[in-house]
């Protein structure tokens, strides 16, 4: 190698070693940590080893099983509400009538709204002490003991403050989409005889696809990922109707939250869950979506 | 089929008038070629007549009906865009069923139909096929296909042929002419290429910002150009114009085409040879007279051929000039 | 004039539908707005807590105060600022490395970024936490920002910027004199600033709205972000309804603020990675 294809190299491991460290540290090493720590039980000075069964003890575990249930219901609410929502606003504001800029900016505007301060907006509409749907919608469920305390409704309302939250991000993304369609595709459409409802699933659904695709791997993502909505409107409650798996593992309520091999081993599985959950949307959902030219 | 008339329209964008008081009347079955250069609004002719704009002034009428409140969908225009407007999540066949299955056409019908209108194109094996995977001349075929398997009263095409390359667009303004024929049908044609406008059209309209300048047959339209403007855009090289009193007594403007000057013998125009082009059947000269003035001329090979530098004198026969008033660019008699 | 008017109904029936959802969406938006703004008696009387009457600074303060929400925002700012930073640095140098450098295991590494963006939070988080704790990083500012200074994101968005830059230019500026470091500096980088720009921007937002990171590497209230803290008023106040929303919009409104002026490149951000074909 030449001197200056050496130099190259040494410059080249210069530029990614600071990445490649961090992402080492905080991204690698806990994966394998975890993976060892996994067989393991107890706290980080006091450990008592059980083996790999330990993983299979944990997944066939009620509490788990019940946490995947519980997380599987959450997206399955929030993924497809969300996607249908934010394309909806989306293409609502798709228009250039006068003024839809602000319109626009208030469908955005939850983009700005973080866990924590979406989650306590809607825990002021959820109390039934403070009572501001509870007045407002003749629905008893509002009332004491409240939405968030009823085992049938609370999964629902968290899933209204993760949906509302997300929406900004999906109409975002969707209307950026919606504006890469070309035009003469809809004129096109509209002469040739389709109304509305016809452009719409033959020319802007289709259009939309792989960008459908990646919105709803990333709400499926983050309906995984939830945490702070559970941890400050139901603490993963009542009893554990609202403990996903990432709440099983870190919330104040868990059973399992001074237990870091038990801990260590559901994060290992929902890792793992994970994964094959987003190969299998992609390779599923990609088929069905045209990349156009 | 039917005819298409433009009473008086006028387009107006904000403060930019696009087009401006037009008056035209396209017949039956005619082939009629809206020429003009980028900005003339000639494709917003052609979006009104399709109903994707609306006239600010002025009926458009298109048979016996008066368009102007009814909806592209119903006033049977079909339209061949400049970018073809595939769907590219259809396959060929779904793509000229499009406009059947838009209007509830029944399946069996609508394979039917699709299936002639490619065969009339040659489309036949590519039904199956996403537009991706068709070269740029295949896909404009299947904007025609989807075009014609509606048939409508009138077709509307936007520059159709300026995605092509030189060589497929001979290919296809051939097709097209004898698309023309077959389908006995009223066609309305933009394009900004001159060469289009006198193959294909039955009658040319020349527009300029937004005014109609001339419309008539196309050698009509070359032959006896209205103003210096459809002068000077039909035709090249251009046509030379020569101001007031060089070429002949008088003060009105002299143009002459390239093809119509005479460089032997004794002419009222000195001038020197600055370039010469050989094109192998024919040579331009380049000439710059004493004023300044550039000419072009074309001389055929078998011709005496001047060099470079040589000094010529340019004339023309009284009757290949054209006389325009000065002021108003205006042809004037005789 | 049958088209027009279908027209205009369609306009307004546009309008309408706008309008309403539009109140929808803003609605827990208001509804926080107004509690803050009030003092708490008026947070219980219904409708009248909704209408923009007896609005008072006074809850804010209030919250401000008990909730020592100033000191939250500082660690916040701090600590997305230093994130961002970092961020743009680590992937300004690894995006430079991957566009226009050639080294053997190119491919491989680029994989190894790419797998980075597989594994969620939820499973690092935990050991990480072990591993701050072994460093006696607890309650830092270390902690909260250290883990985050390296993303393989930022590294595919400016790369993939870097990767339309033609080729000439950096084989011209070699000519000139311009090693890689000063090419980056000079030439790539400004060039890339819209896209630095809104993942900077992108990478805020992400950095101060974080919550379950924070809420496991602080205790001491001194580090503690302004999401941890609206949780500990929310805990101490929940009677006092009026407090923790005023607490809310105080963290609230500077992220507004920043989305209402820099919305175009924000959404430039978000936007990079999802609409492609």
């Amino acid at each position: 190698m030449s001197r200056s294809r050496a130099r190259e190299v040494l410059l080249a491991l210069a530029l990614l070693a600071p990445s490649l460290i961090l992402f080492g540290v905080f991204i690698f090493y806990p994966l394998g940590r975890a993976v060892y720590l996994g067989r393991y039980r107890g706290t980080s000075d006091n450990l008592r080893y059980v083996g790999w069964e330990q993983f299979r003890n944990v997944w066939e575990s009620n509490e788990f099983h019940d946490a995947m249930i519980t997380t599987v219901q959450f997206a399955l609410i929030t993924v497809p509400i969300g996607l249908v929502l934010g394309v909806g606003l989306a293409v609502l504001a798709d228009s250039y009538i006068r003024g839809i800029g602000i319109f626009r900016t208030i469908f955005s505007s939850t983009v700005a709204t973080s866990v924590a301060v979406a989650s306590l907006m809607w825990l002021l509409l959820f109390q039934p002490s403070v009572g501001i749907l509870a007045d407002a919608l003749p629905f008893d469920v509002f009332t004491e003991p409240g939405v968030l305390n009823d085992e049938d409704t609370a999964l629902w309302a968290v899933s209204v403050t993760t949906i509302w939250s997300n929406l900004g991000f999906t109409f975002i993304i969707v209307t950026a989409a919606l504006q890469s369609i070309p035009v003469d595709l809809y004129e096109s459409s509209a002469l040739d005889g389709a109304r509305s409802w016809m452009r719409f699933t033959n020319v802007t659904v289709p259009m939309l696809g792989p960008t459908l695709l990646f919105v709803t791997v990333v709400l499926t993502i983050r309906a995984f990922q939830a945490f702070g909505e559970f941890d400050l409107l139901t603490g993963g409650g009542p009893g554990n109707a609202t403990t996903t798996m990432t709440y099983l593992i870190y919330g104040n309520n868990s059973l399992i939250r001074n237990d870091l091999g038990l801990q260590s081993a559901s994060a290992v599985l929902l890792f793992l869950f994970l994964l094959v959950l987003s190969i299998v949307q992609f390779r599923g959902l990609e088929r069905r979506v045209h990349y156009g030219a | 089929m039917a005819g298409v008339r433009l009473n008086n329209v006028t387009k107006q964008f904000g403060d930019v008038t696009a087009v401006d008081s037009l008056l035209l009347d396209i017949g039956d079955q005619e082939f009629l070629v809206l020429l003009g250069p980028s900005g003339c609004g000639k494709s917003t002719v052609l979006r009104m007549i399709a109903g994707l704009e609306q006239p600010t002034e002025g009926e458009i009428w298109i048979g016996e009906r008066c368009v102007n409140d009814i909806a592209p969908r119903d006033r049977d225009v079909a339209m061949v865009f400049q970018s073809y407007a595939l769907y590219p999540h259809k396959s060929v066949q779904a793509n000229i069923e499009f406009p059947l299955k838009a209007r509830g056409v029944p399946k069996g019908e609508r394979a039917n139909a699709a299936r002639e209108a490619a065969a009339i194109l040659g489309l036949v094996d590519f039904l199956h096929r996403k537009p991706a995977a068709l070269s740029g001349g295949q896909r404009q075929r299947v904007a025609l296909a989807r075009a014609i398997v509606r048939q409508p009263e009138v077709f509307a095409m936007d520059e159709p042929l300026s995605n092509l390359d030189a060589k497929l667009r001979g290919e296809t303004r051939a097709e097209l002419i004898s698309l023309h024929q077959r389908l006995e049908a009223t066609i309305v044609y933009v394009t900004h290429d001159q060469v289009e406008a006198m193959t294909m059209g039955t009658r040319v309209a020349v527009l300029d910002k937004g005014l109609l300048q001339q419309v008539g047959p196309p050698q009509e339209v070359y032959d006896r150009p209205a103003n210096t403007f459809v002068a000077q855009f039909l035709g090249a090289p251009a046509m030379n114009m020569f101001p007031p009193g060089l070429l002949e007594p008088g003060n009105h403007l002299v143009g002459v085409r390239p093809e119509h000057l005479t460089i032997d013998g004794v002419g009222p125009v000195a001038a020197r040879v600055t370039l010469v082009e050989s094109l192998g059947h024919e040579a331009l000269l380049t000439c710059v007279t004493a004023g300044e003035l550039t000419v072009i001329a074309r001389i055929p090979s078998d011709e005496a051929q001047p060099k470079e530098g040589d000094a010529v004198f340019l004339d023309a026969p009284l009757h290949r000039r054209h006389r325009f008033d000065v002021v108003t660019g205006r042809r004037v008699a005789p | 004039m049958a088209l027009e008017a279908r027209g205009t109904t369609r306009r307004v029936l546009r309008y309408v539908v706008l309008v309403l959802v539009a109140a929808l969406v803003l609605f827990p938006i208001y509804a926080t707005l107004m509690a803050g703004f009030k003092p708490g008696t008026k947070v219980l009387d219904h409708p009248e807590s909704l209408l923009p009457v007896d609005l008072t600074l006074d809850t804010i303060r209030d919250a401000w105060d008990t909730g020592n929400l100033g000191r939250y925002l500082v660690n916040s700012f701090v600590m997305s600022v230093a994130i961002t930073i970092g961020q743009v640095i680590t992937s300004l140098l690894a995006a430079y490395a991957f566009a226009f450098l050639r080294f053997p295991l190119r491919n491989t590494l680029f994989l190894v970024f790419l797998a980075t963006l597989l594994v969620p939070a939820e499973a690092t988080i935990l050991i990480n936490r072990e591993t701050i704790q072994t460093w006696g990083w607890i309650d830092s500012y270390q902690a909260l920002i250290v883990p985050f200074v390296a993303t393989a994101f930022g590294t595919f968005l400016i790369r993939q910027v870097f990767l339309t830059l033609p080729t000439d230019l950096r084989e011209a500026a070699s000519l000139d004199g311009l090693g890689h470091l000063a090419f980056l500096r000079e030439v790539a980088a400004p060039l890339a600033r819209p896209t630095i720009a809104a993942f900077a921007l992108f990478s805020f937002l992400a950095a101060y709205n974080q919550y379950l990171w924070p809420l496991v590497v602080t205790n001491d209230p001194d580090y503690r972000t302004v999401q941890i803290g609206l949780k500990s008023l929310a805990a101490a106040n929940l009677d006092q309804i009026n407090l923790v929303m005023a607490g809310t919009v105080i963290a609230f409104v500077p992220i507004l603020v920043i989305l209402l002026i820099f919305q175009r490149q924000l959404i430039r951000g978000l936007t990079a990675g999802a609409v492609k074909g």
